[in-house]
């Protein structure tokens, strides 16, 4: 293993991201498995990762403020902690009942 | 009260079926208030809603709803199911029940897991039409948000 890739693999954790509704339909993938900067302390960094992505993820988050999320299957606001979480989910505000 | 029984399914269910297997055997149960939810036509634009959920964080979701309300009234029983996949109008969507002793708690109860089910629950519409073209994604109602936050002052 080359140093570089060592310390790349350092400074990454792995995260299972899933999305729903339109939040999925904008980013084009029901879900997938990312390697995220491990520094990334919130919901709120990690949009502002996903966003620089590409223009189905900035088309996704336009408005953040919509934009819900879950830390492993719990509602978490933006400024939330991702800690530990290994499934992250964005949604748009739910519509059921 | 034996724990709140949350089911999220693509299959119809039955009043009824749901109302004698919280009840039967059983003569402590004063009221059983139900709550069914069903997909309106749109006066005639609609001809169904899909429903997208996030498997294992709509139980998840709808179960911890319910323990607030079985930690808030004294209930004997407390039922949520939730349908996802294409709802024709006139098909049911939701089936909230809430039994107690007497008809204030379960008529509150049920209330209450209403407004949070439509504001909590991992959920969302979309309208088919009755044209054959595929509507948008239905939008949440600020009228929703505030019916939840009425629970959030004392009982």
């Amino acid at each position: 293993m080359s140093t570089a890739t060592a310390t790349a693999a350092a400074g990454t954790r792995t995260v299972r991201i899933v999305y729903f509704a339109w939040v999925r339909e904008r980013v084009g993938l029901p879900e997938e498995t990312l390697d995220i900067p491990a520094d990334l302390a919130t919901i709120a960094d990690l949009v502002r990762w996903l966003k620089a992505r590409g223009e189905g993820y900035e088309a996704a988050f336009t408005d953040e403020k919509i934009v819900r999320a879950a830390l492993d299957h719990v509602h978490a606001k933006p400024q939330a902690r991702l800690g530990s979480a290994r499934e992250i989910a964005f949604f748009p505000p739910m519509t059921g009942g | 009260m034996t724990s709140p029984l949350v089911r999220i399914q693509r299959e119809d269910f039955s009043l009824q079926d749901e109302i004698d297997a919280l009840s039967t055997d059983r003569a402590d149960i004063g009221a059983i208030v139900s709550f069914t939810g069903l997909c309106r036509d749109e006066a005639g634009t609609l001809a169904a809603l899909e429903l997208e959920h996030y498997p294992g964080m709509a139980e998840a979701e709808i179960a911890r709803v319910a323990a607030e309300a079985a930690a808030r009234w004294p209930l004997m029983g407390l039922v949520a199911i939730h349908r996802y996949g294409l709802v024709k109008p006139g098909e049911q969507i939701v089936l909230v029940l809430a039994a107690s002793a007497h008809r204030r708690p379960a008529f509150e109860a049920a209330d209450f897991m209403m407004d949070y089910l439509k504001t909590r629950a991992p959920f969302w519409k979309r309208e088919h039409r009755a044209d054959g073209t595929l509507g948008g994604w239905v939008e949440a109602k600020a009228d929703d948000d505030d019916a939840a936050k009425r629970w959030e002052q004392a009982p």
